[in-house]
This record gives C-alpha cells, sequence and structure tokens, in this order.
C-alpha cells in the first residue's frame, strides 16, 4: 500500500517515525520548536517530544552545528535544521573541517552521523544571498554526503538512509516542493545512496536532473514525446555518492545527454556528469554533452529577473532538440 | 569588396546549401563565372558571379546551410587590397585595417590540418564508420559544419546496401548491414514533397474523374511523326501533354488556382510534367504549352528531363505551373489518382495505353485504352466540368490530327467550349 502525501509531510512523518523508533534523535536548529519551524516542518514536535529532543538555538550556525557535531560523536544522532543553506556558509568550517574530516582524522575511531537539512535553491523573492544552490560546493569535499530529494517518496527513502547511517549527509530540500505531492511506499522504504531512479524511459536522449530540475525534465520530456522524441528522465537523487552507472547505461542507449541544473553554469554538477559521461561514453556520443543551468548572475530579486534566471523547461527542450540534430 | 549573398529563388525559399565551391578562394572571377553550386528545395543551380575580381573569402563552407540574403562569400574587385595579395586570402578584411596586435590573433590561426581535410564527425559516428569499414570522407555530414552523425553514417549503410550487387555475386564482408529499421534522414526534396503534399490533401476537397481513352490513333500519328523526324523525338506523353493544354483553354477554371477569396484563372497555360529522379519527384514546367506544337513540347520535355537529371535546372524552370500532367504508363499501371500540386486546381494522372477488347456495336475487337484521371480541387470546379475537360483532352487524343495541326497560332482560339453538350 502507498499513501499520497506532500514532500512535507513526508518529511515530518519520517522524522517523527525516526524520533519514536530511536531515542538518539534530536533536533536542532532556529525557530523549529516554540514557532514550529519556518517551512513548519516540525510543527507540534516540541509539545510531543520535549524540550530536550527538540532544541531551539541562538541564531548561530557556526555554534549549534558545532555542539551538533559533539553531540554525534557522542552518539546522539542529531538532524540540524538550517533555515536555508544560505546560512550553512557561516559554520562552513565546522561542517567542512570537523564534520567531514573527523572520521579521517582519527583512523575510523569517531564517526560523526549528523543530518543537515533545510531547503536549498531559489525560493520566490528571496534575492540574491538566500537563493543559491550549493549542492555542488558540499559534494565537492570528500567525507560528506549529499542528497538532494525529488519526490516525496524521495525524502522519505533517503531520510531514512540519513538517519541510519554513520556519516554526516547534507540533506538538500527545496522549498519550492514543500507542497507537492506523491506516492510514498509504506513500511522500511530506505533508497540507498548512489541508486538514481530512471523516472521515464526513452531511448533518444537522456535527460539527467535532482531536486526541482527532475520535475521540469519531466516536463521537457513530455513535450519532446509530442515531437516523436522519447526522452529518458534520470533522478540522481544523491550527488555524492553519485550513480554514474545508471547515467552512463542509458547514455550508451540513447547517445545523447543533457544534464539540467538550477545552479550557475561553471564547476556546477551537470560539468562533473559531463565530463563522466565523457570518460566513460565517448565513443558512443553522438552530440556533445549538453547543460541546461540557472544564468551566471546573483539571483535577481525582481519576479521577472529572477523566472528568466532559472532554468525553463522550455530550455531542456531545446537542449534536447540540440542533441538530436533538430532545430 | 563585393558581398556574395545566398540568392533568394522562388518564393518559398527561405534557406539554400553550399553544396560545392567552384571557385577556390583567391582565384580570379569573371562576371557571369559559376562560383559555387547552391542546393534549394527542389534543384541545384549554379551560382554566377555579379562582379569580377578574385574571390577574396569563402564564408560557408561546402555543406552548409544559411538564410536567403546572407553572405557567403567575398569578391575583392580589380584593384582592391585582397585582389593584389590573393596568396593571404583568410584576411582580406583586416588588409584595409591597421595591423591587428598579434595577441588577438584570429582564432583559426593555429590550424594544423586544412580545413577542407579534417573531418567533422561525432565520437559514435566514427565508432559505426570504423565497424562498418566506411570511409568518412565518403558520408555526407548533416550536423553542426557538417559534422558526421549517427543518423548520416547510418544512411550511408543503408544507401551502400540499396546499391550493393545483386546476391549472385556475394558482398564484401564489411558491407552486411544488420536488418534494422532505418532512420533515414529527410532530404531536402522529400521534406519539400511532404510538406506540400500534407498541405494539398488537407487544404484542398480532392475529387476524382476518370475516363477511358482509346490511344490507337494517337499511337499511330506517334509512330508517323517520329518515322518523318527519323528520330523517337516524339512520346506518348508529349502528344497528352500537348491535348491537356490546348483543353484547358476551353475550361479556365481547371488552369486557375485558389486563394481562399477568389478563383485566379490563368491567363498562360504552363503545363508542369511530373518526373521522377532518384532522389524524389520533381516537376519541371513548359511554359505557353498551348500555345507550342507536339514537336516543339517534345523537344523542350526531353531538355527539361535531361538536365533535371544532372541537377541542372534553373529554378524558374520548376515555377509558376498552372496544371500538371503525371504520367505512370511506363510503369505498365492502369491508373491512378494524383495529389493537387498547389496552388493549381487540377492535375491529370494517366496510365498505360494497354490492348483491351472493347465492344463495337455488334462486335469485338482489341483497343489500346489508356485510363485518365483528374484529381481536381472542388473548392474551384466541379465535376460536370471535369467530366468535360476529359471528354475534350479525349476527343483530341482520339482525333489526334487536332494535335498535330496548326491551331495555336492564330488569333482566336479554335477549340471553343461548347457548353450544351
Amino acid at each position: 500500500m502507498a499513501a499520497v502525501t506532500t514532500y512535507r509531510e513526508a518529511l515530518r512523518a519520517t522524522l517523527m517515525e525516526e524520533m519514536d523508533r530511536n531515542p538518539a534523535v534530536v533536533l536542532l536548529g532556529e525557530d523549529i520548536g516554540v514557532y514550529q519551524g519556518t517551512f513548519r516542518i516540525t510543527a507540534d514536535f516540541l509539545s510531543r517530544y520535549g524540550p530536550r529532543r527538540v532544541i531551539d538555538t541562538p541564531i548561530s550556525e557556526l555554534g549549534f552545528i558545532g555542539a551538533a557535531i559533539g553531540m554525534a560523536m557522542l552518539g546522539l544522532r542529531p538532524v540540524v535544521e538550517v533555515m536555508t543553506w544560505n546560512f550553512s556558509l557561516l559554520a562552513a568550517d565546522q561542517i567542512l573541517n570537523n564534520a567531514a574530516k573527523l572520521r579521517y582524522f582519527s583512523g575510523g575511531q569517531v564517526e560523526v552521523p549528523l543530518v543537515i537539512r533545510g531547503p536549498n535553491g531559489a525560493g520566490v523573492q528571496l534575492s540574491a544571498q538566500h537563493s543559491q544552490s550549493l549542492e555542488a560546493v558540499y559534494a565537492h569535499f570528500p567525507g560528506l554526503q549529499v542528497a538532494l530529494p525529488a519526490t516525496p517518496a524521495d525524502v522519505r527513502g533517503l531520510l531514512l538512509t540519513a538517519l541510519r547511517g554513520q556519516d554526516p549527509v547534507i540533506f538538500l530540500e527545496n522549498a519550492a516542493l514543500y507542497g507537492v505531492k506523491g506516492e510514498v511506499p509504506d513500511g522500511d522504504a530506505a533508497i540507498p545512496f548512489g541508486r538514481a531512479e530512471v523516472m521515464r524511459g526513452g531511448r533518444d536522449v537522456t535527460l539527467i536532473a535532482y531536486s526541482r530540475m527532475v520535475h521540469l525534465a519531466l516536463a521537457a520530456a513530455e513535450h519532446l514525446a509530442r515531437e516523436g522524441v522519447e526522452a529518458e528522465v534520470i533522478n540522481l537523487r544523491t550527488l555524492r555518492p553519485l550513480d554514474g552507472e545508471t547515467v552512463i547505461h542509458s547514455v550508451r542507449r540513447t547517445h545523447r545527454a543533457v544534464v539540467v541544473q538550477e545552479q550557475w553554469k561553471p564547476f556546477g554538477a551537470a560539468a562533473e556528469i559531463a565530463a563522466l559521461i565523457s570518460e566513460e561514453a565517448f565513443d558512443l556520443l553522438d552530440a556533445p554533452v549538453e547543460r541546461v543551468t540557472g544564468a551566471d548572475v546573483p539571483m535577481p530579486y525582481a519576479r521577472n529577473l529572477e523566472l528568466l534566471a532559472l532554468p525553463h523547461e522550455r530550455d531542456i527542450v531545446a537542449a534536447a532538440r540540440r542533441t538530436l540534430y533538430r532545430q | 569588396m563585393a558581398e556574395v549573398i545566398m540568392p533568394k529563388m522562388g518564393d518559398a525559399m527561405t534557406e539554400g546549401k553550399v553544396l560545392r565551391w567552384i571557385k577556390q578562394q583567391g582565384e580570379a572571377v569573371q562576371v557571369g563565372e559559376a562560383l559555387a553550386e547552391i542546393e534549394t528545395d527542389k534543384v541545384n543551380v549554379e551560382l554566377p558571379a555579379d562582379e569580377a575580381g578574385v574571390l577574396a573569402q569563402i564564408l560557408v563552407p561546402e555543406g552548409q546551410t544559411v538564410p536567403v540574403g546572407q553572405p557567403i562569400a567575398i569578391i575583392a574587385r580589380p584593384g582592391e587590397a585582397a585582389g593584389e595579395a590573393p596568396s593571404a586570402p583568410e584576411r582580406p578584411l583586416a588588409a584595409a585595417a591597421p595591423p591587428a596586435p598579434t595577441r588577438a590573433a584570429p582564432k583559426e590561426a593555429p590550424q594544423r590540418v586544412p580545413p577542407e581535410e579534417r573531418i567533422k564527425a561525432s565520437p559514435l559516428a566514427r565508432r559505426l564508420a570504423r565497424e562498418h569499414g566506411i570511409d568518412l570522407a565518403e558520408v555526407q555530414g548533416t550536423g553542426p559544419e557538417g559534422r558526421i552523425t549517427k543518423e548520416d553514417v547510418e544512411a550511408h549503410l543503408a544507401r551502400r546496401a540499396a546499391a550493393a550487387p545483386a546476391p549472385a555475386a556475394p558482398a564484401p564482408i564489411p558491407a552486411a548491414v544488420p536488418p534494422v529499421t532505418e532512420e533515414v534522414p529527410l532530404s531536402r526534396m522529400r521534406r519539400t514533397i511532404a510538406r506540400r503534399m500534407s498541405e494539398s490533401k488537407q487544404q484542398a476537397p480532392h475529387f476524382y474523374v476518370t475516363v477511358e481513352i482509346r490511344m490507337d490513333e494517337a499511337l499511330s500519328v506517334r509512330r508517323q511523326l517520329n518515322e518523318a523526324l527519323g528520330d523517337k523525338v516524339v512520346s506518348v506523353n508529349d502528344l497528352i501533354m500537348r491535348a491537356a493544354a490546348l483543353a484547358l483553354r476551353a475550361y479556365p477554371n481547371l488552369n486557375a488556382s485558389f486563394s481562399g477569396e477568389a478563383i485566379r484563372r490563368h491567363g498562360e497555360v504552363h503545363l508542369g510534367f511530373a518526373l521522377a529522379l532518384p532522389e524524389g519527384l520533381i516537376v519541371p514546367v513548359i511554359r505557353h504549352c498551348d500555345r507550342k506544337g507536339v514537336v516543339e513540347i517534345a523537344r523542350e520535355a526531353a531538355d527539361l528531363a535531361e538536365r533535371a537529371r544532372q541537377g541542372r535546372l534553373r529554378p524558374e524552370e520548376l515555377q509558376d505551373a498552372t496544371f500538371t500532367v503525371s504520367n505512370l504508363g511506363m510503369f505498365e499501371v492502369e491508373s491512378f489518382t494524383a495529389i493537387i500540386n498547389p496552388p493549381q486546381a487540377a492535375i491529370l494522372a494517366l496510365g498505360s495505353a494497354q490492348p483491351r477488347p472493347v465492344a463495337e456495336g455488334a462486335t469485338v475487337r482489341v483497343a489500346h485504352v489508356m485510363k485518365a484521371t483528374l484529381s481536381a480541387d472542388h473548392r474551384v470546379t466541379d465535376g460536370a466540368e471535369a467530366a468535360r475537360y476529359l471528354g475534350e483532352v479525349r476527343r483530341l487524343l482520339e482525333n489526334p490530327v487536332l494535335l498535330v495541326a496548326d491551331l495555336s497560332a492564330g488569333e482566336a482560339p479554335p477549340l471553343r467550349r461548347r457548353d450544351n453538350t
């Protein structure tokens, strides 16, 4: 039996389930308790689990993420909410130099089973400093795992794996997806990291995406189908580890690939994936790998400019056509 | 300096492909001399130079398609800088300007392999070519800047398979093509045919009228004419074209086009005849066909057909037809229905003249009977008019003396519509 629920509900239900099951799970973050959470992910959690397990923190990412790392080292399983991932930059040293490296530094004696979660990417008119996509930054560092759920089922499956693993997980949600509905399987539906999902089969071109861009890619595939182009859509689900095998397997059949990301183009996830395809499937490519990305500017505040700066379904359709030498 | 632009050859032409440069960079050209061969929707034409001088720069490589009006080359007139220094043709525009700083070298500068030797192909296309033993130089690339793609290699393989020798002589091993479904990219001509024929069938409500025509007399006249001329000059189709054109004078609604608001009855009879080429269908036009004699029509048709096969027709030789004749008689076809070639109002489809038993009074004898089917646009004309027109075509072909008589020179049309019949 699978129930239809929202991305937000899937987050709430999975957190509750693991808090009920495992008393070591504690939540930390700004306004997650009394205020019920900026995006209401943790509404009613304080009354249900009490202030020892649902901790409202001061406005100091460096402080509370550092504290959470200490908790994780000593046996708790903290889940930190960042109001947006942009604020995680304040704690970059804790995340990149401590959380990511402690297992390595200690020769495997110390683990940091920490989940940091919150919305990543552009919202609606949150302006330049609150609209960034940081997945490529975090996926760059060994020692971190980077998950980007696109659907409610992804949320539940990836969060279960994050909450049961032994390494720090960068869990990048998307505010525009909190209301998106989808089927969530019952039972233990943990999705292993590094396993992409083929959301739609096709033989002509492979569209590779993650997070909100998966929905754009699916819409583009629908559009392309009306032109007689069968696009395969891959939802990567995690960038680190990256499921290169599913990508390459698909491109070997379609001979064409379009990688979609919300980030700026230079040095992004799409560049990494395009390079991987060149390395693993060069002789099977019939066209250069196309990238569809956000515009290379700080996010504008004006709504019309913001929309122009974000990838659009038609950009994906156009890129797919280019790989097929159709205009 | 004079720019050579992609010319507009025909109303429907929006872009053209440079098939081949006949003149090379640095070569002298005279006015009217062919510079390049251009592929349009239907024909390949030679592009003559409008200016004399030196072909200073080729801007569009062979195989590339560009919009009408885009410069494709530059001619330096006599006395201009590039004309004096044809040995440095790659920078003709810089000649008049101060030398560029060395750091801003043209991006093509460090090229080691001459451009014409470097074959652009996708990695997959290279791999397929390698696996099938194909020389990429033989493959026509359709991608950007002539890049050879998977589809191009597959199309090449399909053509090679089609051209392979009969099974009696076993083909060499690399010619083995797996029996897979091939996607053959649309040629420009195929694309045009697809578009125009779909438009016609969707927009013009076709109706069809068929008559049988006894061709014994016409065949006999043809034989006599050719004996008199000492050669096989006149074909059955030439007689049919003459008949179709003469009959159109009396039925102007069939020599017309539908504009949406009005019916345009053309003052002249320009007869198109469908001609099958290996790459598709083409319709050369015999202008003022109703005013030309059978032999003149025959010579003109033969010349047009021969040059069509060589790809040497001029665009205007494919334009302005007011009516079309399509003959599949040479394939022993009994009858067929053709699709109207828009914006024309009708097309005449002819089968072969086959010996058949026909009743004549109480006796049966063998006659050569040809079925002629007119497809007409019901927006323009009706069945009765189509039937009368076909009746006139039949009358002319069954009384072929009317076709060879000099009936076209007179002022008054000798053939009048007989509305009371």
